[in-house]
């Protein structure tokens, strides 16, 4: 293909420059952390972008809880992929949850509400035509604001994620999550998080430089790609780092040092 | 003064090109956003434009000092010189009372012999070599200050707001301390936010609503952390949805570290006060002007709706200061110049147009 000059940094580091699959993160859960000093938003963007603008079969079931369509539309928008056109091709399916509050109480009603989500994903996803089934990204923007509408109830959450990860085995989808680090940094027992970077298959962790912002470098990337492991028969999981600066229309990774 | 063609700065240059504001109060921003101004023209400023509408400001307390209580007023009484109605929200008892306290526009009259003293205040403490120079700066926030007139007023924290402006039945009042949770909270602001629902067309009108120490201890809720954070939750998400602008303040310090570090996720753009030592030689020898600080006021975070750029300021922090007693300001914190003997300067020096500066060399 062309676009091999087009992919950058955190496109290599997420193997999407190998051929070998139509759509390379079928089947794998991608973590994205950040924290309140750099957000790492735009690699949700990049990889909506990613999939929906290189590959004609890719299809993307977006569940928000952040930020509503208009958001993400004039975002996209700018960097050249129209989200209401995709819509309409269904391909880009949008659940609006910014007002979603389980009823809290009495137990075992607090997870009603994510239980008709998943139904409602699982519902999307199995009625799409045989072939594009496995070409499904579930993106969740963001993890932290699901645990608030489910009223703290951590262990639902966690439930949740796990019926999402058993889609990917299901119908090869993909699962890709956003989740704000230092909420859980500062606890005795980061379980939730942990147990989040456990089921992940690739961890994208944003923070910002040591030195403070700049306006030339927004931060650095930490990619950890474990599956590559398995492709190259080693044993050790593959580690990339780069800085990044944000832009409307892209983002320009490059490594530490290499500007300037 | 008003025969000099003033020089125009690149800011206003680009004001001029936005299609002008349809109502009092309201401003064109990037990226298809609306600004309502913060009260104070400083912050204005150093956020770009004010607060955009369908964001949500929070602002850290310092836990010992009432700082954040001079932005809320600002806040609340731009919106009331505006005609913008109003939900307020605190602990205290009588929370209507605290409209009393509100500061009161200056006239544009009063206003220009501010400028022109202060101006020359500055002229004074400075060496008269570089008169000339910041002769032009000034000039420069100056015609800045014109255009944004009807934007944002400038505030005398002496004179209490006429009456008439919140006798109106704009203006809501909700006691937060005797509820034992937050539904009545959530009911005003929902009903409040029904008003300036985005899909009823035009944004002719804003809201705004000030929430003061949204988690403090005297209220019951204080202690159900996760009804607070689905609170925000829900404001925001409705805010998002409506041309209105809340300001929450908040004691991080009361809350655990990790729900204060979901407090500031949740936020838009994100404000921390504190307070400054009285009498600090050390910071005294190190900052210019500190004898006129009252306190400091931290940038985390600047609203990006719509975008995916984060704003990047050239200084976080700022100082605050009140110009002879009545108006509130920010400015850069400039290091003071330091003497030849006691070796090189290293910098926090920051710059800040309009601001009296110590020119280091």
């Amino acid at each position: 293909m062309n676009d091999n000059q087009s992919l950058n940094l955190l496109d290599r580091a997420l193997g999407l420059d190998q051929q070998s699959r139509p759509w390379l993160l079928s089947g794998r859960v991608v973590l994205v952390e950040d924290c309140v000093e750099s957000t790492a938003s735009f690699v949700l963007h990049h990889l909506i972008k990613r999939s929906l603008c290189l590959n004609s079969s890719n299809v993307i079931v977006f569940v928000a809880f952040a930020n509503p369509f208009s958001h993400y539309d004039r975002v996209l928008r700018k960097l050249g992929c129209n989200l209401v056109t995709q819509r309409d091709n269904n391909r880009f399916f949008f659940f609006d949850m910014l007002m979603l509050q389980c009823p809290d109480g009495d137990e075992g009603k607090s997870e009603v509400g994510l239980v008709l989500l998943y139904e409602k994903i699982r519902k999307t996803i199995s009625v799409l035509p045989e072939d594009k089934k496995s070409h499904v990204t579930v993106m969740i923007d963001n993890i932290s604001l699901m645990e608030v509408a489910a009223n703290g109830a951590s262990d639902y959450v966690l439930d949740f994620l796990h019926y999402c990860h058993a889609l990917t085995s299901e119908f090869g989808c993909s699962l890709v999550t956003l989740n704000h680090e230092d909420i859980y940094s500062n606890t005795e027992t980061p379980t939730f998080i942990l147990q989040m970077e456990y089921l992940a298959d690739i961890l994208i962790k944003a923070e910002p430089l040591a030195t403070g912002l700049a306006a030339d470098v927004h931060g650095q990337l930490t990619v950890l790609n474990k599956a590559t492991s398995h492709a190259l028969g080693s044993s050790r999981n593959k580690v990339y780092n780069f800085h990044f600066k944000v832009k409307e229309n892209s983002v320009e990774y490059f490594y530490p040092g290499s500007r300037g | 003064m008003a025969t000099i063609k003033p020089r125009l700065s690149s800011f206003s240059r680009n004001l001029s090109v936005v299609p002008s504001p349809q109502t009092l109060g309201l401003k064109c921003g990037p990226n298809g956003t609306t600004f309502v101004s913060s009260g104070i023209p400083d912050l204005d400023k150093i956020l770009g434009g004010g607060f955009p509408l369908g964001s949500l400001v929070m602002v850290m307390e310092d836990a010992e000092a009432p700082h954040h209580m001079l932005l809320l007023r600002n806040f609340m009484s731009q919106g009331l010189v505006h005609n913008q109605p109003l939900l307020y929200a605190s602990p205290s008892k009588d929370p209507r009372s605290f409209l009393g306290t509100l500061p009161s526009p200056t006239a544009s009259k009063d206003d220009k012999s501010r400028h022109s003293d202060s101006e020359q205040d500055k002229g004074l403490r400075i060496a008269w070599q570089y008169k000339k120079y910041m002769g032009e700066l000034h000039q420069n926030s100056y015609s800045n200050k014109d255009d944004k007139q009807v934007f944002c007023n400038d505030f005398d924290l002496r004179k209490p707001l006429e009456r008439h402006y919140f006798s109106a039945q704009r203006v809501d009042c909700v006691g937060i301390q005797d509820s034992t949770n937050l539904v009545v909270l959530r009911d005003h602001c929902a009903t409040f936010l029904a008003q300036f629902s985005r899909t009823e067309g035009s944004s002719s009108c804003a809201g705004r609503i000030a929430i003061q120490s949204l988690c403090a201890p005297q209220c019951e809720h204080s202690k159900m952390e996760w009804d607070m954070l689905s609170f925000i939750k829900s404001l925001k998400g409705k805010l998002r949805s409506s041309n209105a602008v809340a300001v929450i303040t908040f004691p991080a310090s009361l809350l655990s570290l990790s729900s204060s570090k979901r407090w500031q996720h949740m936020a838009d753009t994100l404000l921390s006060v504190g307070a400054i030592p009285d009498e600090d030689k050390e910071m005294a020898k190190l900052l210019s002007g500190y004898q006129d600080m009252v306190g400091l006021l931290n940038v985390h975070k600047v609203a990006r709706l719509n975008t995916q750029v984060p704003v990047i300021l050239e200084a976080t922090t700022f100082s605050i200061k009140l110009l002879k007693r009545r108006f509130l300001a920010l400015e850069c914190l400039n290091q003071a110049p330091v003497d030849g003997s006691s070796g090189s300067s290293y910098g926090t020096s920051g710059s800040c147009s309009g601001s009296s500066k110590t020119l280091d060399f």
